[in-house]
């Protein structure tokens, strides 16, 4: 008796994007990355075309990081006192970008000016030959003076700029159209906002095709289970033909990760839990690994073990 | 929702007096304005204007075949000499409109479009008439599927119009068209298409608009997933919109109308 054949054909494939400009593409980058292209479900690669295997990012601040947990700042050692030398380790650490989040323009954490800012992105730009994803501080009338600044220190190097929201995107994504960036679009674990800020981007002048979606992360344990099943409808929407969820999408997961107290405390408050050492990489890796499986094209990472460990499983399911 | 643009069709007054007097305008502007307002096909239908009916077909598809080289046409005639002598003639893609459910008539039009690679609407009527319930429309209804996998359609070129009756005429046709739609949906897997001449409904009432957006809403909610209807008419085609975004057929977000169209067009919203 032949196995009838239950491989799905999709109507559609998710977009590409690349990030980075090399110094023939008008930039200064070693090389650049594409992610995204999926023409099936995630891993299922007998129904369709692959697209680009996943790559980390890794995440740096301009200031502030003294606040991390002490895993990371152990794993990092002294180069994290400087934001150039922590680039540099996190190239040695394998970084495929680097994620450069603006934590020090908070205006309750730093409150720098938009000139320092760009000063940073600048050091980054300088220090490694990766793309560079710039990431603002949240505060949408600070981020508004902030990133123009930092697309326009970037210009031609066609990086990642975020974020848009649903309540605040003309300045970004005006100043990314300016500075020849790609934008991050986010939305509040709310599929139907997702799109809504695609389509205003769109109606805003700024293409589709170079967006990344962020649907917002959960850590293992804080929503996780969530964040898979958004991301999980986005891909079944793109590839049933939907253009304004065909985007590459983003995952925050060294962030949220080290947000949790199963990733940080230590062994001695909770005994049954294991070394803190072991505990911490694990608890961003499964937070990974799990996004991998709903279609994660860029995990924004921070624990070089973590790293490692993620790093390997994309080995083993591109087969590479 | 596969949209047929119903207006280049004779039995309107000035598409009537193009084709009397070969004036090509009417007919090239109508084929512009269905498709722009995002008709997946267009149906051509000579009606009442003249009993040359081969040659008037043929001059109205080249015309609306400079518009566009590949907007289906749903070459839409009662006469099987007709359909014979037309479908060979006309390039790019096409659906037949329409055979009618007896094995004979269906053996017939099936072949021709799978000669020629066409889709196939076909009508839940036999030689007894027009269906008086549902259980003969669904009866027929299988009968079109078994033929048109017979001759090698697949059943996303098989097109079902279970056949709606004026509102003011038969009271119980719109139930028993829903209550079809919904049994003849799972007739194959996949399913074939279901089809309306939705303004049927509302020949001859008053509310006209009212009664064929809100069947249209009905009618997709039953299984419905094609119409040969008016795409210029914003609002009927906002309630198709909807209703299939109400049936998850798309994801919902505020801007969801413009959202549908940009998609259909392939260009940014």
């Amino acid at each position: 008796m032949t196995v009838p054949d239950v491989t799905e054909k999709y109507a559609a494939a998710l977009n590409t994007v690349t990030i980075g400009a090399t110094k023939e593409q008008g930039g200064t980058r070693a090389k650049t990355i594409t992610v995204g292209g999926s023409a099936g479900l995630p891993w299922l690669r007998f129904e369709g075309r692959p697209g680009h295997p996943p790559v980390i990012a890794i995440e740096v601040w301009d200031t502030g990081a003294e606040t991390w947990p002490d895993q990371l700042k152990e794993a990092y050692g002294p180069a994290m006192n400087g934001l150039a030398d922590w680039c540099r380790k996190a190239v040695e650490f394998g970084a495929d970008l680097i994620c450069l989040k603006l934590m020090g323009t908070h205006p309750d954490a730093g409150n720098r000016s938009p000139e320092q800012a760009a000063e940073s992105v600048r050091t980054c730009l300088e220090a490694v030959g990766v793309p560079l994803i710039v990431w603002g501080c949240g505060v949408y009338e600070k981020d508004n003076r902030v990133l123009p600044k930092c697309t326009e220190a970037a210009k031609g190097e066609n990086c990642l700029f975020g974020t848009i929201v649903e309540k605040n995107y003309a300045t970004l994504v005006a100043a990314c159209l300016a500075g020849g960036h790609k934008i991050i679009a986010e939305s509040p674990l709310d599929i139907n906002i997702a799109k809504q800020v695609n389509i205003l981007a769109s109606d805003a002048g700024f293409p589709l095709q170079d967006i990344v979606m962020f649907p917002t992360t959960g850590a293992l344990g804080y929503g996780l289970e969530y964040v898979y099943s958004i991301q999980e409808r986005m891909r079944l929407a793109a590839l049933g033909g939907d253009r304004q969820l065909q985007q590459p999408i983003l995952c925050d997961v060294g962030m949220e990760a080290w947000r949790a107290k199963e990733s940080k405390i230590p062994q001695k408050e909770a005994p049954t839990w294991g070394p803190a050492e072991r505990r911490g990489p694990i608890w961003e890796a499964v937070t990974a690994t799990n996004l991998l499986q709903s279609g994660g094209d860029i995990l924004v990472m921070r624990h070089p073990e973590a790293i490692r460990m993620v790093r390997k499983t994309i080995e083993r399911l591109t087969g590479a | 929702m596969y949209v047929i643009g119903e207006r280049i069709n004779g039995m309107f007054v000035d598409i009537k007096r193009a084709i009397q007097e070969k004036n090509e305008d009417p007919i090239r502007s109508w084929a512009e304005r269905q498709i722009a307002a995002g008709a997946d096909a267009l149906d051509v239908n000579v009606g009442p204007a003249t009993s040359k009916q081969t040659e008037a077909l043929l001059w109205m598809t080249d015309i609306i075949r400079r518009v566009s080289a590949d907007v289906p046409l749903a070459i839409d005639n009662a006469k099987w000499e007709v359909m014979q002598e037309v479908i060979p003639r006309v390039p790019g893609p096409k659906i037949i409109n329409s055979s009618k459910a007896d094995e004979e008539a269906l053996q017939r039009y099936c072949a021709l479009a799978a000669e020629h690679g066409c889709s196939l609407i076909a009508l839940t009527i036999d030689a007894r008439g027009v269906p008086a319930d549902v259980d003969s429309r669904v009866m027929m209804g299988a009968t079109i599927v078994t033929k048109a996998l017979e001759a090698g359609l697949t059943p996303d070129r098989v097109f079902i119009d279970p056949i709606i009756i004026p509102i003011n005429c038969a009271p119980k046709q719109p139930v028993a068209v829903m209550k079809a739609l919904e049994q003849l949906k799972i007739l194959s897997d996949p399913p074939p298409h279901l089809v309306l001449g939705l303004s049927n409904v509302s020949q001859g009432s008053a509310k006209r608009e009212l009664i064929n957006r809100t069947y249209m809403a009905m009618a997709i909610a039953a299984g419905l997933d094609s119409a040969i209807m008016d795409p210029c008419d914003k609002e009927l085609m906002d309630t198709a919109i909807t209703a299939e975004m109400l049936m998850e057929k798309m994801i919902y977000c505020d801007s969801y109308l413009e959202a549908y169209r940009a998609n259909r067009r392939g260009t940014p919203a």
